[in-house]
């Protein structure tokens, strides 16, 4: 039995929903936390005010930032509960303490410090709000980390095993779940994305205030610390990227094949898909661009090796289907009062395929009794559709390497002392503001729907994993979200338009563009 | 190092640590949040408010976020039952709780009086609400909640969301924003010098008897016909988490017959009528900081008492007394409550040293000649 189907897919979309509008202000938060303590440290290094000029500015921004990324933040801790409690129950026992020791490692680290970072430079010493502003970047970091860690769980649950006593997964080894290769591998990506987010915002504003020729000195000296910081960013991202395709040939195969797809396993080393039309239904691509090898380089690192397509995972799915149905059976027969060693044996024999049997329940509650046709039909439902992957995937890599070209174009600018002088760099350097979110977007979009239909990879089915609540309450929030979501979206751009266009005037030193132009009174 | 049975109830307690963290820090950031458009009559005055709670409300907020990731971790079928059986309540909550972040940091960026008018109610909702609805949760756990569980854990609600706004359980909600206001009134007058800390000790003397009032209310209602649920004798402690093993019994008598059976149980319903008594006496006596102290004892007695009244359980079914869920069989794995112990016991103390810190350094009276001299940096 399961929640009805409408209250699960208003849940994925309100999850979907709310999840990416919070990682519009994540990625900013992680990045321009620490280009703003970098722009600190030149300060407290060399003396110059207009370094701590700079950290002030690109922190007001950040502030109008942060406090929405602490109000989208919320509604993820309280969602799981609200829309998604079959999951609470179900994986709770180490979800949960990971966002546990989140809570209290590095948001606590985080939010205490954001209030000395805005309201202590009068009363700490330089060095003491340094470290405040280090540590607050830091702590951003930190709480970005145990959210991968999290997240990457779901995509690749080491370390926890189901306990037929209390239906649910349990933690076996919490250093297996920390040391996760999936979630250690998405952290680094996932952070060195949010510091791209932050060079590219700082890069495309201090373009335009060049462009304008406005507060000069400020400008450029900001443009400088985002092309350095953003040019070192980007390749982390590229390399790491390339990595992630390598940790999901090995531990996310379905994932890897879906982005590529790749439908059928063809002979190592496999070719990559450039571009092409994937089908679902006739399970191939149309006009597929290919470029030999690479795929294989990528996800096995050898020339050996094959990556293995969707048919041949779904076939392979269809074992894991029959295992898991042993299991079930003999789960039922255990929950009903069966001690005997022999159901104990075939039980823990199968268990690790109970997942797959889960799959299902779509079709008849009781999974040990399902026919031929349902079990294909399940095993064809453990695939993800395929071309939103595809493309999604693409319009990241885009993004990553147009991105790439801007930082080393304006690096090698800097380099040169050149920077500023070319009006199409900085022209490109504004308009491209919206690239890394894109590409961020795409990003969680791949690795999210790529996990589908599972919340959590091959244990527990999404269509199981949501609340017994009534499609009302759900069509209820969702519209609350719409309105609120919208309206401080409105109020939130309109602040950082204002305070943008107002430049480092807006920190009222007396020094910048708008007062000495419009109250020559302030310059003595 | 400790037995399953051990760390349920360390765990048990800790969560009420958490929760008084929220209570004691968050609670008077809320109260102030409500008496903002009352106190301050003008901007300035609104601003030495706000900057009173400006620097530090980010870290006290974090108190209720961990609380959910703990409860998430140490009880995951609470968290799951409670936030999907209450799904309206906890959604306003939540889109209440939203209010805050932007009203603190939005206010004070544009100079229209306007502007910042609208987001003084806007963080009085953010404030008022929250309090409300979070007052009357607890009554409604007092209560009993209607919910059941089917035979794979699923949790089934069976009221619905007005069934939640019972007298008793408004008048719990009445009284979290009542005593909130005295908590956040009690620290403002600490934190200010002339018209608002008189205004502040002037609301203590007048509401204080009427807040105090409505807590002997309560308690009397809740001592003497609040009914008790008990396990059996035989309950298992040390047994893997299965809500469904088990029988309740329902006592009659009120939680006093409860509370007699272990007297010494009774020092927190003490504690809660001392704390805020000696709290409201000593803040019309000026001493502001014993105040303070005596409030978060009175809020730690009133939040003790209700943990005491309700233990074991957690969630009660009113419905399905058999689905309740408590301690021993709610709780996380043994390894899950071992980790998260050790994880709580390293890292919550440095968390309390840098919040000392923070509040260290940005401490003294706020007054309006501190913020007119750095105007563009002051919430």
């Amino acid at each position: 039995m399961f929640t009805g189907e409408e209250v699960v897919n208003l849940s994925r979309l309100q999850f979907g929903l709310t999840a990416m509008y919070h990682f519009l202000f994540v990625p900013l938060t992680l990045g321009l936390s620490f280009i703003i303590a970098i722009m600190e440290s030149v300060y407290v290094m060399t003396h110059k005010e207009v370094y701590k000029d700079m950290a002030k500015f690109w922190g007001k921004l950040f502030g109008i930032n942060f406090a929405m990324g602490v109000t989208t933040g919320l509604t993820l801790e309280f969602q799981f509960g609200t829309n998604w409690a079959y999951y609470s129950h179900y994986v709770g026992d180490i979800f949960g303490a990971i966002l546990a020791s989140e809570g209290l490692m590095a948001f606590f680290l985080e939010s205490t410090l954001v209030g000395l970072f805005f309201f202590g430079w009068n009363r700490l010493t330089k060095v003491q709000h340094l470290t405040v502003t280090w540590l607050m970047a830091f702590g951003t970091n930190l709480s970005a980390l145990w959210i991968l860690i999290a997240n990457g769980w779901m995509q690749y649950p080491v370390g926890a095993e189901f306990n037929y006593e209390t239906l649910r997964m349990e933690l076996t080894s919490f250093s297996d779940v920390f040391f996760n290769p999936v979630a250690q591998v998405k952290f680094v990506h996932t952070v060195a994305a949010g510091y791209v987010t932050g060079s590219m915002f700082v890069l495309g504003i201090s373009a335009w205030y060049m462009r304008k020729r406005r507060d000069l000195g400020f400008a450029r000296r900001s443009f400088a610390v985002a092309t350095s910081f953003g040019l070192a960013s980007v390749l982390s991202v590229i390399v790491l990227g390339d990595e992630s395709g390598y940790s999901a040939g090995e531990t996310q195969k379905v994932k890897l094949a879906a982005v590529e797809a790749e439908w059928e396993t063809h002979e190592a080393p496999a070719g990559f898909t450039v571009i092409g039309f994937p089908d679902q239904e006739a399970e191939e691509t149309h006009f597929a661009v290919k470029i030999p090898y690479v795929l294989g380089l990528i996800a096995t690192r050898s020339v050996d090796e094959e990556v293995k397509g969707l048919t041949e995972l779904r076939t392979e799915n269809i074992d894991k289907i029959r295992n898991g149905m042993i299991a079930y059976r003999e789960l039922e027969k255990m929950r009903g009062g069966d001690q005997t060693p022999e159901t104990r044996a075939l039980f823990e024999e199968h268990k690790n395929n109970l997942g797959h049997a889960l799959l299902l329940k779509r079709y008849i509650d009781d999974v040990s009794q399902a026919d031929e046709a349902m079990i294909q039909q399940a095993a064809k439902d453990s695939l993800p559709r395929v071309a939103p992957l595809f493309w999604a995937f693409r319009v990241m890599v885009a993004s990553g390497f147009l991105m790439l070209f801007i930082f080393a174009a304006s690096f090698y600018y800097c380099a040169t002392r050149r920077a500023g002088q070319q009006i199409w760099l900085l022209r490109m350097a504004t308009w491209s503001i919206p690239l890394p979110w894109i590409a961020s977007e795409m990003g969680w979009f791949v690795a999210e729907n790529g996990r589908q239909p599972w919340t959590i990879s091959g244990v527990l089915p999404t269509f199981l994993s949501a609340s017994e609540i009534s499609p009302s309450d759900v069509y209820l929030s969702l519209i609350g979200f719409a309105v609120f979501y919208t309206a401080l979206l409105v109020v939130e751009l309109f602040l950082m338009f204002k305070f943008i266009r107002l430049g480092p005037s807006s920190l009222h030193t007396g020094k910048y563009h708008f007062e000495s132009a419009e109250t020559p009174a302030t310059a003595h | 190092m400790f037995d399953y049975e051990t760390l349920r109830v360390i765990w048990w307690l800790f969560m009420g640590v958490l929760i008084c963290g929220f209570i004691l820090s968050g609670g008077f950031d809320l109260g102030v949040g409500i008496l903002l458009p009352f106190f301050g009559r003008d901007d300035m005055q609104r601003r030495v408010m706000l900057n009173t709670i400006g620097p530090t409300w980010e870290g006290n907020q974090v108190w209720l976020v961990t609380l959910g990731g703990a409860m998430f971790a140490v009880w995951p079928l609470v968290y799951a039952t409670l936030f999907s059986g209450l799904y309206l309540a906890m959604i306003l909550v939540l889109f209440t709780l939203f209010l805050r972040p932007p009203a603190f940091d939005y206010r004070g960026k544009l100079e229209s009086p306007k502007w910042r008018s609208t987001w003084d109610w806007v963080l009085f909702t953010g404030s008022a609400v929250p309090t409300l609805l979070l007052g009357v949760l607890v009554g409604n756990l007092i209560r009993g909640v209607p919910f059941h569980l089917n035979h794979e854990l699923r949790s089934f609600y069976d009221g619905s969301f007005f069934d939640l706004l019972n007298p008793f359980s408004l008048l719990c909600g009445v009284l979290a924003v009542l005593l909130l206001m005295l908590h956040g009134a009690i620290y403002l007058q600490w934190r200010t010098e002339g018209e608002l800390y008189f205004r502040a000790r002037a609301f203590i003397s007048k509401f204080g008897v009427i807040i105090l009032g409505a807590l002997t209310l309560l308690a009397i209602w809740v001592l003497l016909s609040m009914e008790v649920y008990r396990l059996p004798n035989d309950a298992l402690f040390n047994a893997a988490s299965n809500p469904l093993a088990k029988t309740v019994e329902k006592q009659s008598g009120g939680w006093l017959a409860h509370f007699f059976l272990h007297p010494w149980m009774l020092f927190a319903p003490i504690m809660a009528y001392a704390g805020l008594w000696t709290a409201y006496l000593l803040a019309r006596e000026h001493t502001c900081r014993a105040a303070f102290i005596s409030s978060c004892l009175g809020l730690i007695g009133v939040l003790f008492t209700v943990g005491f009244g309700m233990f074991p359980f957690l969630l009660i079914s009113s419905t399905d007394p058999g689905s309740s869920l408590t301690i021993w069989d709610a709780s996380a794995s043994h390894l899950t409550l071992k980790i998260t112990f050790w994880i709580t016991i390293v890292f919550l103390p440095i968390v309390l040293m840098y919040t000392r810190w923070a509040y260290k350094v940005m401490w003294g009276p706020v007054t309006e000649k501190m913020i007119s001299e750095d105007k563009h940096g002051w919430y």
